[in-house]
């Protein structure tokens, strides 16, 4: 399976320095349609106009968490299987499980490395 | 020997003397006829003196500058320090930009190197997030203890002596001489600018 990799990609995050690193990052694997959100619910409204092909959030956020935003992309109509990778310093046992039960596709501890991401996006969408 | 003052006494032995002392003065004074009044405003007297070393106790705590000048300056510095490294890592990641787009000019070993470096520093920029979170976590921990002591004030309100509801100066300030001018960086609404140096260096030379 190739990875469309114009597909659009969502990060979610209240650090505008952390949305630009994920974004650079991205860029730099070669996605090109990357869309930032600094809290769960701008993220939540973004879904309504577009179709995500991979939401990559923050845990820790106001006033809608990563965790929350996970749950509602989860019980959307459309587009609610869509990839999401959580990206946060929450680093303990029942974060994991929790972002599991609520259906996260990777989870990665942040400080994170570009080799990390990769590795993560690899294992949710493919080879690319 | 001396006798051991109010002030000398540890906090849970002062606090059964006084449990004693006002179950000693009730009982003297249910069976008044044959207690002195004497000994029973001694002990009276016995509980006031622990009462006003205790709150000599809180005076000595300067439980008003905690709540109005020490935790509310931490805060402040913290602040800062969240936004200059945010600052500071903005400016980072923008010649980080600069160079990734400067990169499509070079040879493809040259580009790869370069990309390979930006990365590197993209990822060390991270830091800025995670202090970040620390520090707003440690903020938030100092503004509960300031609710905490300012409820306390609120409870004690006009008991304590007034100067204790009230902040004081810099005048707790017990270092002497040059070391009374080093205060570390200054918050940025407090500090002077270059321009304004150079005129009062201007004005004083």
């Amino acid at each position: 399976m190739t990875v469309d990799k114009n597909m659009n990609v969502l990060i979610v995050d209240d650090y505008k320095t952390m949305l630009r690193i994920i974004g650079n990052l991205l860029k730099q694997l070669g996605f090109s349609h990357v869309d930032e959100a600094t809290d769960g619910s701008m993220a939540l409204e973004m879904f309504k106009s577009k179709t995500y092909g991979l939401v990559i959030s923050d845990w820790n956020m106001e006033p809608m968490s990563g965790l929350d935003l996970l749950k509602h992309v989860r019980a959307l109509p459309t587009n609610n299987n869509v990839p999401f990778v959580m990206v946060t310093a929450e680093s303990k046992t029942e974060n994991v499980i929790a972002a599991k039960q609520a259906g996260v596709s990777n989870y990665i501890v942040k400080p994170f490395n570009a080799e990390t991401l990769k590795a993560k996006l690899v294992s949710v969408l493919g080879e690319f | 020997m001396m006798q051991e003052t109010h002030k000398d006494m540890p906090q849970d032995i002062r606090r059964d003397k006084v449990i004693h002392l006002i179950n000693s003065v009730i009982e003297k004074v249910g069976a008044a006829d044959e207690i002195s009044r004497e000994h029973i405003y001694e002990e009276l007297r016995s509980l006031h003196d622990i009462i006003e070393s205790t709150r000599a106790d809180i005076n000595a705590t300067r439980a008003g500058d905690i709540s109005g000048k020490h935790i509310p300056n931490a805060t402040d510095e913290l602040d800062a320090v969240v936004l200059a490294t945010e600052a500071a890592t903005g400016t980072i990641m923008d010649s980080c930009d600069a160079l990734t787009s400067y990169a499509d000019k070079m040879n493809p070993d040259q580009k790869d190197f370069m990309l390979g470096e930006v990365t590197k520093i993209l990822e060390a920029c991270s830091f800025q997030d995670i202090t970040g979170q620390r520090i707003t976590k440690v903020v938030k921990s100092l503004k509960i203890i300031d609710e905490k002591i300012s409820s306390l004030m609120k409870v004690l309100g006009d008991k304590l002596p007034a100067h204790l509801s009230s902040t004081s100066s810099d005048d707790d300030d017990d270092r002497v001489g040059d070391q009374r001018l080093l205060n570390g960086p200054q918050m940025p609404d407090k500090a002077i600018s270059q321009s304004d140096i150079d005129k009062l260096l201007a004005d004083l030379f």
